[in-house]
């Protein structure tokens, strides 16, 4: 799909889908010479911010791993990387059926909290996947993608009964979420 | 570029908005004061702490932690300000360092808010201050500059606020210690971590591992809910730390406190893995029927991790408890936000000229107060399927409780057989919130216990006004602990434990004939002043000695005959027969004891021994402190809501407690 793109995740026959995983990946920094320890690491944060009415309410982050609620989670920090191989080094999973009824829409976001921008980084990717099937439903690419710190990859929002996807993209820079809220509430 | 600062050298700062970075070896805790051009603090609202972490151009965090972010913005400080400090203090009354010398050194980095460094210091040479006033941002001919100041104080954060010339230091200091420890004695105690897959996804529909799961990485390790390490980032000290989250539903870990530092003094090392116990592959936990489709799954009692029926148990009432305190958080959340939006909508009706023609304002009134009621009821709508849901796990859980976890009334108690082994932990009360009044959550602690417990025998903190008499309350307040006590006695080995009680004026001798009658006890309850420093002498040289063998590496020079069992202290009346030697062993055996085996069962009304002033506040936030009648004071870890907790009592008229106790007398004749 493409940016602006929009799925609804109503199931074909009449059932709505119950849960979404937003993973992360990328590559970790190569070693530099006999002291492993000065190797520049990468690390790269999923959050996920929850909007009531375009008013954040609760934020599911790497210091704040599980919703209050509990339907949001955050599998654990990586700090590193990984091995670059297309598996997801952080996911943020959602239980939307749990979601509290207010809440009605959820940003999913990246951020480069070492500062290293896209260009930097290798093998970097994050996807958007409906867990009852495996099915990716988005995926960007971000290595190589600009001189960017930070993306507003997709939001989640109520439409009648079910959810729908849609697919933003947007490049922006900063260090954690905080830094981000300018640039997430124009998408709202 | 970053600079390295040394004691005493300064440093410019281009950037108003800064970042101060703390990162320690321990919790501690960081203030930020304002000072005029002579360096005075002029009040209390000069100084930010975790009691009042926002004034003017500064932010601090709220609790103790290992790592900080405080934030600086030197263009919002008042004018009248030439100075901003950044202090550390050890937190008073927890069970890390008391001294920084015993710590790390802590670091401290300036950064501008896009995370690069501008200045860093290391405090180094610390030794038994227990604060430091560890930079300052000082304004020079209209710049500002920071230095590294690392001057620490023996006496604390008071005496360091005295020398910044704060008239009211010592009651500032005294409020600081209390907003850290505010959380320690409120808190129930942290689960065990769970693993990462522990989201007890109990629906029929729980999410199979999708195809494409199988390629990917190994996830971190196990996630716990909260981070029994409270404020301390994954990265470790090299990391910056990040900030804690800023909105208000964020969970004040208070178990960077109340989780007891493994025995510090040595201790024999325990090489067994404590999660795997048994080589053999335990039973395979029991399965569910196939739920119909659509619909969850019946509950079945032992539906968790774990290696035994027991630990699997202790899982599932603890998941069952964090999914009780975020489906409600969810629910109250949600009709929050209902009422701020209905009150936003009301007040735009009343605002707009327009509505004040014909209906036009009803109308907009009334479709606001229909919105409000359309998003409660969904809300409640959610909240009635999961309590059913939970309810009908309760209502299997709990009739398949071992005794440690069941209620008295439980036909498991009845049953009781003297057992052969210690239990994972054991039922104190139940908990419940007023949203859910029939889901009793048992409330477990860990055992061997660690913490004293207080029975606050005090007025009734919740107004029903039917135990405001406390002459019943004290009653009532001793029965509860010898409800606590018997079943203390009995999950225990014969002999394995042992309670001795203080009773100086004798008046609890009504509700303690269970005990003294089955001759369950140690010895008679001791009487009088004599008796209180009798038994307080032997409990006080037996801790001196456990200690001093296991400090000394020497655990088997105890001497013969060496009663190795835990040892329980059921003090009624409080402070009454307790002179100042007595009350130093009691402050002794509430620091030391629970690291060698003696515990404290205070049962007293905090008001009595005011008269010792903030000398034994550290004693009361050192125990978990209990109600006999019901009462919110309980937090959980997840959330923070107040539970409502109830003591576990005897039902009137039920023989079971003298039953039981009288099993435990005849094994331990036996045993000895």
């Amino acid at each position: 799909m493409t940016k602006g793109q929009a799925i609804s995740l109503q199931k074909n026959d009449g059932g709505s889908l119950t849960a979404v995983r937003m993973g992360l990946g990328w590559q970790a920094a190569p070693r530099r010479g006999l002291f492993g320890s000065r190797t520049r690491e990468i690390d790269l944060d999923a959050s996920a911010v929850l909007f009531a009415d375009k008013q954040p309410v609760d934020v599911v982050f790497f210091r704040h791993l599980v919703s209050d609620d509990g339907s949001v989670r955050h599998t654990g920090d990586n700090l590193v990387g990984g091995v670059g191989q297309g598996g997801d080094d952080e996911a943020i999973l959602v239980d939307l059926a749990r979601v509290p009824v207010h809440i009605d829409q959820i940003v999913f976001t990246v951020n480069s909290f070492t500062g290293q921008t896209f260009q930097e980084v290798q093998n970097a990717f994050c996807r958007l996947v409906d867990e009852t099937n495996g099915q990716e439903l988005a995926r960007y690419t971000l290595a190589g993608g600009g001189q960017y710190t930070a993306q507003i990859m997709a939001k989640v929002h109520r439409t009648g009964q079910g959810w729908t996807m849609t697919a933003l993209g947007n490049p922006a820079n900063g260090r954690t979420f905080q830094d981000l809220m300018p640039a997430i509430l124009p998408v709202l | 570029m970053t600079a390295e600062l040394v004691r005493g050298q300064n440093h410019p700062l281009s950037q108003a908005r800064l970042e101060i970075r703390i990162s320690a070896g321990t919790p501690i805790v960081a203030v930020a004061a304002l000072g005029d051009e002579n360096g005075r603090i002029h009040g209390e609202e000069w100084v930010a702490h975790p009691g009042a972490p926002a004034q003017p151009g500064l932010e601090v965090p709220r609790q103790a932690a290992a790592d900080h972010r405080l934030a600086v913005d030197l263009d919002a400080v008042p004018e009248a300000v030439h100075r901003v400090s950044v202090l550390l203090a050890l937190p008073v009354g927890g069970t890390g360092p008391v001294r920084f010398g015993a710590a790390a050194a802590p670091f401290v980095a300036v950064t501008g808010l896009d995370g690069g460094e501008v200045a860093s210091y290391t405090i180094t040479g610390l030794e038994a201050e227990s604060a430091v006033v560890a930079l300052e941002l000082y304004r020079r001919q209209g710049a500002w500059k920071v230095r590294a100041v690392g001057q620490g104080y023996a006496g604390g954060l008071a005496e360091l606020l005295a020398d910044q010339q704060l008239s009211q230091a010592h009651r500032l200091a005294g409020s600081i210690n209390d907003a850290v420890s505010q959380g320690l004695a409120r808190s129930v105690q942290a689960p065990p971590p769970r693993t990462a897959d522990g989201d007890r996804s109990r629906q029929a529909a729980a999410p199979a591992l999708g195809p494409d799961q199988g390629g990917t990485a190994p996830q971190p390790g196990p996630v716990p809910p909260v981070s029994p390490y409270g404020g301390q980032t994954p990265g470790g000290p090299g990391q910056p730390a990040p900030q804690q989250p800023p909105y208000p539903g964020s969970a004040p870990d208070p178990d960077a406190v109340t989780q007891p530092s493994a025995p510090t003094a040595g201790g024999p090392v325990d090489y067994s893995h404590p999660r795997r116990q048994n080589a053999a592959p335990p039973p395979p936990p029991p399965t569910s029927p196939p739920a119909a489709p659509g619909q969850p799954a019946q509950p079945v009692a032992g539906d968790a991790t774990g290696w035994s029926m027991e630990e699997r148990l202790y899982n599932q009432v603890w998941g069952m408890f964090e999914d009780l305190a975020r489906t409600t958080a969810a629910y109250r959340s949600a009709v929050d936000f209902a009422e701020s939006r209905m009150d936003k909508e009301l007040e735009q009706v009343l605002s707009d000229p327009r509505s004040r023609i014909g209906g036009q304002g009803d109308a907009a009134r009334e479709a606001a107060r229909a919105r409000h009621a359309q998003l409660v009821a969904q809300a409640r709508e959610a909240l009635d399927r999961d309590l059913a849901q939970l309810a009908a796990e309760a209502d299997v859980v709990e009739p398949a409780l071992p005794p440690a976890y069941a209620r008295w009334d439980n036909p498991a108690w009845h049953a009781y057989r003297v057992p052969m082994e210690i239990p994972m932990a054991l039922r104190l009360g139940d908990l419940h919130l007023p949203e859910a009044d029939r889901i009793r959550i048992p409330m477990l602690v860990r055992l061997p216990l660690e913490r004293g417990l207080w029975i606050d025998s005090g007025p009734a903190g919740s107004s029903d006004g039917s135990f405001t008499d406390s002459h019943a309350m004290s009653r009532l307040a001793m029965e509860t602990a010898v409800a606590h006590a018997a079943r203390l006695l009995a999950v225990y080995p014969a002999g394995e434990f042992t309670v001795h009680v203080i009773d100086p004026a004798g008046s609890g001798a009504q509700p303690l004939a269970p005990l003294v009658q089955t001759g369950v006890l140690a010895a008679p309850p001791a009487l009088g002043a004599a008796g209180v420093a009798d038994v307080l002498g032997r409990l006080t040289q037996r801790v001196d000695l456990v200690q001093m063998a296991v400090r000394g590496g020497a655990a088997d020079s105890l001497p013969p005959g060496f009663d190795t069992s835990q040892q329980l202290l059921i003090v009624n009346d409080f402070p009454h027969g307790f002179d100042d030697r007595a009350v130093n062993q009691l402050r002794y055996l509430a620091d030391e004891g629970p690291a060698f085996g003696v515990h404290l069962m205070m049962v007293a009304d905090r008001e009595q021994s005011s008269g010792y002033g903030p000398l034994l506040d550290p004693l009361w936030r050192s125990l978990l402190r209990l109600t006999p009648v019901a009462d919110d004071h309980l937090a959980d870890p997840w959330v923070g809501h107040a539970w409502t907790y109830e003591p576990s009592l005897v039902p009137p008229g039920s023989q079971v407690l003298q039953q039981v106790l009288s099993q435990v007398a005849t094994a331990r004749t036996k045993f000895t």
